[in-house]
């Protein structure tokens, strides 16, 4: 045999084809027992979110009327309403405090004190270590009594369970707003709006709010679904929300908390839909080149 | 009368002085270009005059107002930014009037001044375009009519042209050119670019290490280089390793072959200098009209387009020059290795006034 093939020998013959191709024919070649294993794993992962789900429908559907357990949720049981709309009015209200102070401290974190960054992120973490329990017998013990008694009106423990879902909410708020400030090049776009006469209000309202709106977005339904689903703090404080209300639920009913699961997952699906539709009008491309 | 004046400007960041001794008076209208290598503190003067940065000590001082200490908001300074900086949730139109609506201008009168500033940077249909939909250019034409929008009282460019490929880049450099002349404004330019400082400016600052190495008009600059760092960062130049042989009759050696000078030299006999050539002022062959005539061993030949650069070893294994010679179908060039005479005037070279610290000037020359 003469030419290239025989010059190189068989094994690099057999990737001729490949490269010829592509990179795509190449994948397309990829031996059959690696994209099998590719499979089993996808499969294995769609049976762990959905057996449960399918579970929990299944249940819920098992009485004598067909959906009489959504029927009596939504229709027959006004706290079902009252406590969801409770929690979402506190969600909306906790999301707006939640970016008034983690928007501008992030903002100013990254532009002025990148070394103060640790120590910010740091802070942003507690919640996680510690508990809501601690947190709010914390609240109790502050704003029972002195000056600053909150604990005995609606508005006063309206207030504080407020405050704590908004520090509930920084690990959250804080990363997402910190991921879409890094994505811009937010120090040249202050300098280009101030140079043009804007004070800090309008750069963060007109310049840098704009700019990260899909992270803003991601960092308020996350503290959305933290508020919706909280029992212990909602419980301590005494509140009418949608926590302490799925907790009764499910001690005294038995196919109507199946019910409302499916009903929560549902609602959870339609807001994430909603944060891709405003988010897909999104232009927040920058094309930064060069060095500075 | 002076518009722009910078006194005894000096800018530390911790103990690393960034600028230093920095003095410049700009008239109006005129169009200043601060050029050097990254670091030499071009930019954060630049930053300095926009308000970014605060000066260490020193003052600024814009049309007969102190504004060293004044807010970048209000000080009416136009700046275009090497990444373009428009706002990417604003269309172009959106980004021309953003200034003139914070300066509370009716809609009227925002939305005539951006179409006779599309017309001036010739995207007049492109006021709905958002800057992602542009190329590099024209979203670089829109960050100048951006800047020029609010009717600034100085316009700043920080190396606007860096990010652009070299045709556009030409090109757009003539453009700010012709919209700097047509509205008289006064103009700083940074950049690293001596071919973009030389073109463009009314007068160049050279800058090396936070200090000015020499202000002047690109005349002065190229052919009147002050020290050795400005004459081997502007333009090609052989420094070559000299010691004086005569001072006042302008005689030197190099490598073991005398050169003549046409300007007598400052320094005593025996004294080390350096001697700076340009590639334009050497030729091939020996010359018989009274000018230097050397020998040298070829290292490099170079195409270049338009012209082929030789580099030549004197005496062999000396100091290397580099010459220029225009291509033409004739031209006959020399081969690598082979021994050649070259000539240059004697008012072609340039004794510089100080011992050149080549190394060093070598140096900075590769970091630009």
């Amino acid at each position: 045999m003469t030419g290239p093939g025989a010059a190189i020998g068989p094994r690099a013959v057999e990737t001729i084809p490949a490269l010829q191709g592509g990179v795509a024919a190449a994948r397309r070649r990829r031996p059959s027992g690696s994209r099998l294993f590719s499979w089993v794993i996808f499969i294995i992962g769609v049976l762990y979110f959905l057996v449960p789900l399918y579970a929990t429908l299944e249940f819920s559907l098992r009485t004598k009327v067909p959906f009489a357990a959504y029927n009596n949720v939504l229709f027959k049981d006004k706290n079902f309403a009252g406590s969801l709309l409770y929690s979402g009015v506190i969600g909306v209200i906790t999301i707006v405090v939640s970016l008034l102070i983690i928007v501008p401290t992030a903002y100013w974190v990254r532009l002025r004190l990148p070394r103060l960054r640790p120590y910010v992120e740091f802070v942003t973490l507690l919640p996680f270590v510690i508990p809501p329990l601690i947190l709010v017998f914390g609240l109790l013990r502050a704003y029972a009594s002195g000056p600053l008694a909150l604990t005995g009106s609606e508005l006063g423990l309206n207030a504080l369970l407020v405050a704590a879902y908004t520090v509930l909410s920084f690990p959250y708020m804080y990363r997402s707003v910190d991921s879409g400030l890094q994505a811009i090049d937010i120090r040249t776009l202050t300098e280009a709006a101030q140079s043009m006469g804007a004070g800090w209000g309008r750069i963060l309202l007109t310049v840098i709010f704009p700019n990260i709106r899909v992270a803003l977005l991601s960092g308020s339904f996350l503290t959305l679904a933290i508020v919706i689903g909280e029992y212990t703090i909602a419980s301590f404080l005494v509140r009418p929300a949608f926590g302490p209300y799925l907790a009764l639920l499910g001690r005294d009913k038995a196919f109507e908390p199946a019910a409302v699961s499916i009903i929560s997952f549902g609602l959870t699906w339609m807001a994430m839909g909603v944060i891709a539709l405003l988010g897909r009008g999104s232009r927040t491309r920058i094309q930064v080149a060069g060095a500075r | 009368m002076t518009y722009l004046e910078l006194t005894d400007i000096e800018k530390r960041f911790g103990e690393t002085a960034a600028v230093t001794g920095f003095n410049l008076k700009a008239e109006k209208g005129e169009f200043v270009s601060f050029l050097g290598p990254s670091g030499c503190g071009k930019t954060t003067t630049l930053r300095m005059i926009a308000g970014f940065e605060q000066p260490t000590s020193g003052s600024i001082v814009l049309d007969g107002t102190d504004i060293t200490y004044r807010p970048p908001n209000r000080r009416n300074v136009g700046m275009v930014f090497q990444s373009y900086a428009l706002f990417p949730n604003m269309t172009v139109a959106g980004n021309i009037g953003f200034g003139m609506k914070i300066k509370g201008r009716s809609k009227d009168e925002i939305r005539k001044r951006v179409g006779e500033l599309l017309e001036l940077i010739n995207l007049p249909d492109k006021g709905g375009r958002y800057p992602y939909q542009l190329s590099g250019g024209q979203q670089q034409r829109v960050a100048l009519a951006r800047a020029l929008a609010i009717e600034p009282s100085v316009l700043l460019l920080d190396e606007p042209l860096s990010a652009l490929d070299a045709k556009i880049r030409v090109a757009l450099r003539l453009e700010i050119r012709q919209i700097q002349r047509q509205l008289g404004i006064t103009t700083v330019y940074v950049t690293h670019d001596q071919e973009e400082a030389l073109s463009l400016s009314d007068r160049v600052v050279v800058m090396s290490e936070g200090r000015m190495e020499q202000v002047g008009t690109p005349f002065e600059i190229y052919n009147f280089p002050a020290t050795p760092f400005v004459a081997s960062f502007v333009g090609t130049l052989s420094l070559l390793p000299a010691t004086v042989v005569d001072g006042p009759g302008g005689r030197v050696k190099v490598a073991g072959q005398e050169i003549r000078i046409a300007r007598p030299i400052e320094f005593a006999a025996g004294k080390t200098v350096s001697v700076a050539l340009r590639p334009e002022m050497a030729s091939l062959g020996t010359s018989t009209d009274g000018a230097n005539n050397v020998q040298g061993r070829v290292t490099d030949v170079s195409f270049l387009g338009s012209i082929v650069r030789i580099r030549v070893a004197l005496g062999g294994d000396g100091p290397v020059v580099a010459l220029d010679e225009f291509n033409e179908p004739t031209l006959r060039l020399p081969a690598v290795d082979e021994t050649i005479t070259i000539n240059f005037p004697a008012d072609g070279p340039l004794v510089l006034d100080r011992e050149a610290p080549i190394e060093r000037v070598e140096e900075l020359i590769a970091e630009a």
